[in-house]
């Protein structure tokens, strides 16, 4: 997705400048056709997207309950969101600890799983598998299951560390730990991550390695000045992908707590926070929960500008 | 590549002859030792819910957990059964999954010919609009949504979960886009001189050519509708229009529910089951579905 930015870029320059009246009858009549192909979707994102996009930004300044007509309140919801909820503040700390946690979680353990099935093991084919199956189970299903392993008293992540001592952890019901218990959970999805990684891996050609022997590099100097540098494109998307997707963070969170963020909103997380105030209050605040998702959405843009802009110091691209 | 330390080929090849053979074997085992390890990590959840399924109630309290079912108890699954209307619940998943995929395999191919095929004004200005879309979160668009949908009455009903379906989806499009591009235009041109229309040519020829995209983007349609959460939350509030992923969530909150971990978990079992059949069978493609957003670029 992303690394495509940049090759679609110049493949699609041929079309840039054209006006409608320049053009021949012969790509006139192609013009027409390609936009009865295209007209779904025009249709879909003009709906589905476009507008709703900017109606959610006209929401953000009003009160709005659904039943009534909503009713500008200018920049009241924006400021009571900043002043005068503390939920607010609450719920964006524990989507930061999320987003740093399971992104360092995804990117770390990813790439080392990519690189062990990369030192040409047997039975590739089958730890890809049993390393990625988590990945396809649905999220209500192992949500419960996970709710199961994390049981303060009778669950299986408890038994597994008293291996190691540690006495037993009630991870979901209290405060302390229940963001951590998130965070140990979201391990669970990292094959996507490594699968991704892992053909990045296959795609760097063993030239590379073979020359870097004979140079005498060891493992971590190969690793070092060969390896990592060649697959930044890769880490670059895989850090964009898990850094939008980590912001959302909802529904695991949402079962497991029965949407009320517990244990005293230590597992609030900001999407919960925006879906509150849409569908659990009453009656519905749909302005303020539409400022709420217009400052996620700023947050969301604005880091995304970050890696983007900075990708240019850290991302190598072989051609 | 940077300056590497330089060692003579002759020191290396010594290094070689003296590295005992067993140093070797012993790296290998701590590799195959370290998977083994990795892959219990990640089979537990699904093996635990495979297990607790089966076993008696009182043999879910206790702690030591114990592995292995002391009897095997299939009855669980019909006990489960018992406080959810299972049947409609599928009917349903069933019918929204089925219906989204058509949808969206249908539109985002006849959209991605679009975009891979044809010249027009501003093709690329909104082939950039339909990736920037990608980025946009879903909190922010959920809100006008819904109430478009309650203004129109399809609050209550499955048409917000299938009707976007029809429009194409941007991710969707993109992968069929990259797939039509690597298919070289001469065989288009044979096809034309041979006096095929364009929809012709699209239908008879490229649908064809692009069936293992259109599997990738199958197999990710089934997943995303089967495993939707939200979506049906917000939208289906009658009970006889629940979704597997509603009725799942609402059978584990039932009151006296708590703790009944043998019945949650055959439940969860039945829910997974049809996915984990689609993925054996389609493991390649799953996997190709992953990789393409990384390197199709």
């Amino acid at each position: 997705m992303a690394t495509a930015f940049g090759s679609q870029l110049t493949e699609l320059k041929n079309t840039t400048g054209e006006r409608w009246r320049d053009l021949s009858p012969m790509r006139k009549r192609e013009a027409r056709i390609g936009l009865m192909f295209i007209a779904p979707w025009m249709i879909g994102v003009l709906f589905f997207s476009l507008a709703p996009f900017l109606v959610s930004f006209f929401l953000s300044f009003t009160k709005y309950n659904i039943v009534e007509p909503p009713t500008w309140v200018g920049t009241k919801n924006y400021i009571e969101i900043f002043t005068a909820d503390p939920l607010f503040w609450k719920s964006l700390g524990n989507t930061a600890i999320y987003v740093v946690g399971s992104v360092t979680i995804r990117i770390f353990l990813g790439f080392g799983l990519a690189l062990l099935l990369n030192l040409k093991v047997r039975f590739l084919g089958l730890w890809r598998t049993l390393f990625y199956i988590p990945s396809v189970v649905p999220l209500v299903a192992l949500s419960i299951v996970w709710l199961y392993l994390l049981n303060g008293r009778v669950g299986l992540l408890n038994w597994f560390l008293s291996f190691f001592g540690i006495e037993r952890i009630r991870w979901m019901t209290s405060p302390d730990y229940a963001m951590i218990g998130l965070l140990i959970m979201s391990t669970t999805w990292v094959g996507v991550t490594m699968v991704i990684f892992l053909a990045g891996l296959q795609g760097i050609p063993e030239d590379y390695y073979d020359a870097a022997k004979i140079d005498g590099a060891n493992v971590f100097q190969r690793l070092w000045r060969i390896t990592i540098p060649l697959m930044t494109p890769t880490i670059y998307l895989n850090v964009l992908i898990n850094i939008i997707n980590a912001f959302q963070v909802f529904t695991q969170v949402f079962i497991m707590t029965n949407g009320t963020g517990d244990p005293r909103d230590a597992t609030r997380v900001y999407v919960l926070h925006i879906f509150d105030h849409a569908f659990q209050y009453l009656p519905p605040e749909m302005g303020y929960s539409s400022a709420l998702a217009w400052i996620l959405f700023m947050i969301i843009f604005v880091f995304t500008a970050i890696i983007v802009a900075s990708s240019r110091r850290w991302v190598f691209y072989q051609n | 590549m940077a300056t590497l330390q330089t060692k003579t080929p002759s020191q290396d090849y010594r290094q070689d002859v003296f590295m005992p053979k067993l140093t070797k074997i012993v790296g290998r085992a701590l590799i195959y030792l370290l998977l083994v390890a990795l892959s219990l990590w990640f089979i537990a959840p699904l093996g635990w819910m495979f297990l607790t399924s089966f076993m008696p109630l009182e043999q879910v309290g206790v702690f030591p957990p114990e592995l292995i079912p002391r009897q095997w108890q299939p009855e669980n699954y019909s006990e489960a059964l018992k406080f959810w209307d299972f049947g409609t619940t599928l009917r349903n998943t069933v019918f929204i999954t089925v219906v989204s995929l058509i949808g969206h395999v249908g539109s985002s191919t006849i959209v991605a010919y679009g975009f891979a095929r044809f010249r027009f004004p501003f093709r690329d200005a909104l082939f950039l609009l339909l990736l920037a879309t990608l980025m946009l979160p879903f909190a922010v668009l959920l809100i006008p949504v819904y109430i478009a949908y309650n203004e129109i009455g399809w609050v209550n009903t499955f048409w917000p979960l299938i009707a976007p379906a029809y429009f194409g989806q941007a991710f969707y499009i993109f992968i069929c886009r990259q797939f039509f591009l690597g298919i070289p235009q001469d065989l288009i041109d044979a096809a034309k001189i041979d006096g095929a229309g364009e929809f012709t040519i699209f239908t008879r020829l490229m649908i064809p050519l692009a069936k293992p995209a259109i599997i990738v983007i199958a197999i990710l349609s089934f997943q995303s509708s089967w495993n939707d959460f939200l979506g049906p939350l917000i939208y289906l509030k009658n009970d006889s229009l629940h979704t597997l992923a509603i009725g799942l969530y609402k059978f584990q909150g039932l009151p006296g529910q708590g703790g009944i971990y043998n019945q949650q978990m055959a439940a969860s079992i039945m829910m997974v089951l049809p996915v984990l059949i689609v993925f054996f069978i389609f493991q390649k493609q799953f996997i190709q579905g992953a990789n393409i957003s990384g390197l199709k670029g």
